[in-house]
């Protein structure tokens, strides 16, 4: 892109771009693209810390108390000769949670996609707030890095789980954990306002910033989740960062917002996560949606089915999320009528998930289906979101959540939504845009049979739990083996860890080809997918200021296989309709 | 491996069981349409050289259809529900004439407060003992649930049964079993580094062997003319013993 700047002689000067410095381009750069490359390694980085964690998890529940593998590496207040002890089992548990929620996921859907595709997709030159955006990942980092060194401290990280109800979380005395539980809290603050900072952007930018033509029913539906997304977080994450602020007020200076002894309640706490929490859930949700959607079109050759219910759903499941936070709280000593309350408008969210599965059914409903590794993991997606959504009815009936509630039937739950719904579409998207963000193209092969392998391993490791949370086995516990009633499914947790692991190594298949293909990978044409939506009609990867000549759109987002277009099966969104002949989209 | 519940032996614990098997069966049929559509999709809409993917934009009919048969299936569902919840979990919902029985929980132990000889809770003739809940079969049991330091919560599987004890609340929590037996109560909220281990064991008598056992309690307690707390050793109880296979527990009454 070029600008015109009038210097003081009066003479304009054309200033083309200047070669920067390596670290105005990499490091400290206010490129969308470049940020959301950054953010990538990032979250991939804290999704490999989160599944370490895991691996820890699994080995402990298999063979409680044996020695782990290089388990002699912890230091004594972790564990002695090896074997974990409890209280660091319960910092591993809220660690997990804590870096897949907010480190790997949230940041990979968010912090990578919106970044890099909002405005390649608007056709944009860059985000709104450049600085902002760059602020936004320089947040992220230390962030990250104050919830990795709290294992470092004494009394080690925290332990309250990712939720960290109080009083737990607000009692020193009673978790065995103080400085961890702060350096946790303020890690969340500053995640936080990472998230404020780059939600402001991107709700600015998808509003101010669409090419000319670029209408909102035009917009493809990966930024239509995004948007409505950077909406929730925006309004979710000062809810978090108050609480949090009042848990450390508790801790440190001796407040008892969450204590009862001096008139406090634990359960304001509950209230004030799961307002945050929940839609926070759909955050972690709905862009993945968004990549499925997309990917499924390119995939079946075909328009995206329904497209404004798609989008309907999308803003419906966003409202509807802010008034369904107490089904996480039916057992927690809240008034029964509320409740019910809660479980009407929580079954009612039902269905616009329902409607978005039955659309991308018609999606693929007579496409020309090319299954390549995007559109596998895409339709994987869809298989094992809908695992984790009827899975969710159980719970939501409050009844029968009496007796789920804290199983392990809720850990099966979360994991197909989060890991077999979201982090599926994110391997998707992974390989559907890599050619576009590092000029070459991710190995096929390898990534089927990363597909293949992860799919496999994965029902393997979180099926099993479903049936292990109906038998009555509680969440959290260090050792499981203590209890009569799920003494028969207690060699359940064997098959689980050696899927867990199984799944953790097919992982490497996907680390080696992220990273082989990146010097080695085949170089990718501008657009090797055929797609139609603005981001391919710009050289891979697009120069800094994203296009050569401002893009005009005047075609819906996924014209795929449109009869009067002969030549080719696809419509590019920015197409001149004399050059091609339909004029009706 | 397990399909199913755990035994039910809570006279209300079959409608919860029903709830599970609607969903079931509805989700089951969900289930087996999605993945079936979307594999045989699959399969059947496989790339081929020369064909062309049918150009729609959607059916209006069918986004009706798909929109109203699930919301027309969770309306259902949620009257249901709704109905069994207040049946179990109501403020009313508890029968007017209980066994009133006190469970304090705190880090990691379950404490219960048992009415002495005037049959009375709260009265200063009370009796406690950790990690023991004892009561009849075939009689209300209204559980008057506290929690002394952190959150808790109250789990007996076979009594389809969970409530959490929150500190500065009383939480009244009633059931009533079909059948005598042992059972445990797990601590189904973390609650700290001994949450694994917060279970204590859970007795219910036939009538008169209840009634014997209490008479029990309160004639060894007025010879030393001592109400106060009391530890029975058992294997529940002692912390070196706690990470022994349940099966190995000593479930021979000689200790009561």
């Amino acid at each position: 892109m070029a600008t015109i700047v009038a210097q003081p002689t009066g003479v304009p000067v054309v200033e083309e771009h200047h070669e920067m410095s390596f670290i105005r381009k990499y490091i400290f750069s206010t490129d969308h693209k470049v940020i959301g490359i950054q953010f990538l390694f990032l979250s991939l980085f804290f999704l490999l810390v989160g599944g370490l964690l895991a691996m820890m998890m699994r080995w402990q529940l298999a063979w409680p108390g044996k020695a782990m593998p290089f388990g002699g590496l912890f230091p004594e207040a972790m564990a002695p000769g090896g074997i974990m002890l409890p209280e660091f089992y319960n910092s591993l548990v809220t660690m997990h949670g804590t870096f897949m929620v907010f480190f790997a996921i949230m940041l990979l859907l968010v912090g990578v996609y919106a970044n890099y595709l909002i405005p390649l997709q608007i056709g944009a030159p860059d985000m709104a707030f450049p600085r902002l955006n760059m602020i936004s990942f320089w947040l992220a980092v230390p962030a990250g890095v104050i919830a990795l060194a709290s294992f470092a401290v004494e009394g080690g990280a925290a332990g309250a789980g990712w939720t960290s109800y109080a009083p737990l979380s607000a009692l020193p005395e009673a978790s065995g954990v103080s400085l961890g539980q702060q350096m946790w809290i303020v890690s969340l603050v500053i995640l936080g306002l990472s998230s404020i900072l780059g939600s402001t952007n991107y709700i600015t930018t998808v509003i101010n910033m669409r090419a000319p033509g670029m209408t909102w029913m035009r917009l493809p539906l990966t930024v239509w989740a995004l948007f409505i997304t950077a909406i929730l977080a925006l309004l979710a994450m000062p809810v978090l960062s108050g609480a949090l602020i009042m848990l450390l007020f508790d801790q440190t200076l001796g407040t008892h917002f969450f204590l009862p002894a001096s008139g406090g309640q634990p359960l304001l706490w509950q209230h004030l996560f799961w307002f945050f929490g929940h839609p926070e859930v759909y955050i972690l949700i709905l862009p993945a949606m968004g990549f499925a959607s997309e990917i499924l079109a390119v995939g079946s050759r075909k328009p995206v089915f329904g497209y404004k219910a798609m989008v309907g759903a999308i803003i419906a499941i966003a409202f509807l999320g802010w008034i369904v936070w107490g089904h996480h709280m039916f057992q927690s000593g809240m008034n029964p009528v509320l409740g019910t309350t809660f479980m009407v408008s929580t079954l009612v969210i039902a269905v616009p998930s329902a409607i978005k599965t039955f659309n991308w059914m018609g999606t693929m409903w007579r496409g020309n289906l090319h299954l390549h590794s995007p559109m596998l993991f895409a339709i994987g997606f869809v298989m094992l979101f809908v695992i984790g959504g009827l899975s969710g009815i159980f719970m939501a009936s409050a009844p029968f959540d009496i007796f789920i509630h804290d199983t392990y039937f809720i850990v099966a739950h979360i994991h197909y939504v989060l890991f077999g719904g979201a982090l599926f579409a994110i391997f998707g998207a992974i390989y559907y845009w890599y050619p576009k963000m590092f000029g070459r193209m991710m190995s096929e092969r390898w990534g089927k049979i990363h597909f293949g392998l992860t799919f496999i391993f994965f029902n393997l490791a979180f099926f099993p739990m479903h049936t292990q949370g109906l038998a009555g086995m509680m969440r959290r516990l260090y050792d499981t083996s203590g209890y009569t009633h799920t003494a028969d499914i207690q060699d359940t947790h064997l098959l689980i860890s050696f899927s867990a692991f199984a799944l953790f190594a097919s992982g490497a298949i996907f680390a080696f080809n992220f990273f082989w293909s990146m010097f080695r990978g085949e170089r990718a044409p501008d657009n090797p997918w055929n797609a139609t939506t603005l981001e391919w009609q710009t050289p891979s990867p697009p120069k800094h200021g994203n296009w050569e000549e401002a893009p005009v759109v005047y075609h819906g987002p996924h014209e795929y296989s449109h009869p009067d277009v002969t030549d080719k099966d696809w419509l590019a969104q920015n197409e001149r309709p004399d050059v091609v002949s339909p004029a009706r989209h | 491996m397990n399909w199913t519940l755990p035994e039910n032996i809570a006279t209300y614990g079959g409608k919860i069981d029903a709830v599970f098997w609607v969903i079931t069966i509805v989700t089951a049929i969900a289930f087996v349409l999605v993945e079936v559509g979307i594999i045989w999709f699959t399969i059947r809409y496989r790339q081929r050289e020369g064909r062309r993917a049918h150009y729609t934009h959607g059916d209006k009919n069918l986004e009706i259809l798909w929109t109203a048969i699930p919301a027309l299936a969770m309306v259902v569902l949620g009257i249901y529900s709704a109905g069994v919840w207040a049946d179990i979990k109501g403020r009313e919902s508890a029968p007017a004439e209980s066994l009133h029985i006190g469970v304090r929980a705190k880090q990691f132990e379950w404490n219960v407060t048992y009415a002495g000889a005037d049959e009375v809770l709260g009265t200063n003739d009370d009796f406690t003992i950790r990690n023991q809940l004892h009561f009849p079969a075939n009689e209300p049991i209204l559980v008057w649930l506290e929690a002394e330091d952190v959150l808790h919560s109250f789990f007996i599987p076979q009594l389809r049964v969970k409530q959490d004890a929150v500190p500065g609340m009383t939480i009244p929590v009633w059931f009533e079993a079909t059948r005598s037996g042992e059972f445990q109560i797990g601590c189904a909220e973390l609650c700290g580094l001994g949450h694994y281990r917060m279970r204590a064991r859970v007795f219910i008598h036939e009538q008169a062997d209840y009634e014997a056992w209490v008479g029990e309690q309160i004639a060894s307690r007025g010879q030393t003319g001592e109400a106060e707390e009391t530890e029975l050793a058992t294997a529940a109880s002692a912390p070196e013993a706690a990470d022994e296979p349940a099966s190995t527990h000593d479930h021979s009454a000689g200790g009561m």
